[in-house]
């Protein structure tokens, strides 16, 4: 049995290695054929580390992004299985780091909103809806800060497809988002004083 | 929102030629060989050889310079295979018993020439010398190491980089004892491990800016 599985994954391998063999000639089907065929061993991988199913299909995405700018790494004469899953692994695991920092930055608590025993409290709601809104101070934002926001916030896209959609890099969309973010606590924060 | 399915045509679509990189051992022997040619030609050119040539009857001497030389290509072929995905860790070793060896035969000779000189063995010999000697050949070197590296977009930037650091470090000590023909003190001794250390933490650092969209760009597509 275990020869047998032993046998299948030697196929495999061998497959995968001539199909990236093809991709770095510029093989766009035989491309196409090797990314589909990896998804399910790579979303295995990434399994260990992660339980959301939005989660792990981020970095799944982020390993197949890696895996098209380092393709040329790729040595045929090696086997190609230990290259993909040392890519998965790593990119697994910059993802729980990149979550558990986002958890430490996030608060989530229920009550806070609900709380309104303390007057002051209801007085600090009250203000906050006479703030001009949200969208309005959104709005006026500079256009890549604006586009951020709205990309990773309000449509709460990953990173890696916020930067495939907008051709921005990873860093830049960091930025732009800590400096919207900054000056809507400003301007937010100043109204409601 | 972009599915998988939808990223996987997309990539596909993009897919041109790319140039292989040659084996890891193969790129590291070449650039070794380079450095090398380089340093053989300033060694020949400016060094006092004929002195250095005499040291080498000194067994400890001799034992230094092998650990030196060792840690040096040992880190070099270790950067090199740890920048490539899935080879494994354990190159990381590699320099480590060159680098035991260094420090084993290096501290040895400092503790000799303590004990032959009593505590003019703590004095600061020509180090202020060899530490600006050490910063002036480790950087450019390191950015020459560096810049081939990051063909490779590794994975693990900081580490790759600080194992390259060490071997550029190792390197610049081996070009310092054909200039440094005489016996090293303690103090010597830390203040070129200072300089060692500030072209392998330089080194690291780059491998860090790397993730912050800097000398080293991400794996990702920028």
């Amino acid at each position: 049995m275990a020869a047998g599985k032993d046998i299948h994954d030697s196929e495999r391998d061998k497959v995968w290695s001539r199909l990236m063999a093809a991709a770095q000639t510029g093989d766009q089907h035989a491309y196409a054929r090797l990314l589909h065929d990896v998804v399910p061993y790579v979303r295995a991988i990434i399994r260990s580390h992660h339980r959301t199913a939005d989660r792990i299909e981020d970095i799944v995405q982020d390993v197949l992004l890696t895996v098209h700018r380092v393709r040329h790494t790729y040595d045929p004469s090696r086997p190609f299985v230990p290259w993909i899953a040392a890519i998965a692994r790593r990119r697994s695991i910059d993802g729980l780091r990149r979550w558990r920092r986002t958890d430490m930055a996030e608060l989530f608590d229920q009550q806070a909103y609900e709380t309104f025993a303390d007057p002051r409290a209801k007085r600090e709601s009250e203000t906050s809806d006479r703030v001009a809104g949200l969208g309005d101070a959104i709005a006026a934002l500079p256009a890549k800060q604006r586009q951020a926001v709205e990309m990773l916030k309000l449509r709460e896209m990953s990173l890696a497809e916020a930067s495939g959609k907008s051709g921005k890099s990873i860093a830049a969309l960091k930025v732009n988002v800590h400096r919207a973010i900054k000056a809507l606590r400003a301007r937010l924060g100043k109204e409601v004083r | 929102m972009e599915t998988t399915e939808q990223l996987i045509t997309r990539l596909a679509a993009q897919a041109r030629p790319v140039r292989r990189l040659r084996p890891p051992m193969v790129r590291a022997v070449l650039w070794l060989v380079g450095m090398g040619g380089v340093g053989g030609v300033a060694i020949a050119l400016f060094s006092n050889l004929d002195v250095t040539i005499g040291r080498l009857s000194e067994p400890l001497l001799l034992a230094e310079l092998i650990g030196i030389l060792g840690t040096a290509i040992g880190a070099v072929i270790a950067a090199f295979y740890l920048s490539v995905p899935g080879r494994s860790s354990r190159w990381g070793l590699v320099p480590i018993p060159f680098f035991v060896l260094w420090m084993a035969s290096s501290g040895d000779n400092c503790y000799q020439d303590w004990l032959v000189h009593g505590t003019d063995g703590w004095a600061l010999g020509e180090s202020f010398a060899c530490f600006r000697f050490i910063l002036m050949t480790g950087v450019p070197i390191a950015l020459s190491l560096l810049l081939i590296l990051r063909r490779a977009h590794p994975l693990a930037p900081i580490r790759v980089a600080a194992i390259a650091g060490l071997g550029v470090a190792a390197m610049a000590a081996f070009l310092l004892q054909f200039f440094h023909t005489f016996d090293i003190t303690f103090l010597d001794l830390a203040v070129h491990l200072a300089a060692g250390a500030m072209v392998a933490a330089g080194s690291a650092l780059v491998g860090l800016s790397r993730r912050r969209g800097g000398f080293m760009p991400p794996a990702r597509p920028m």
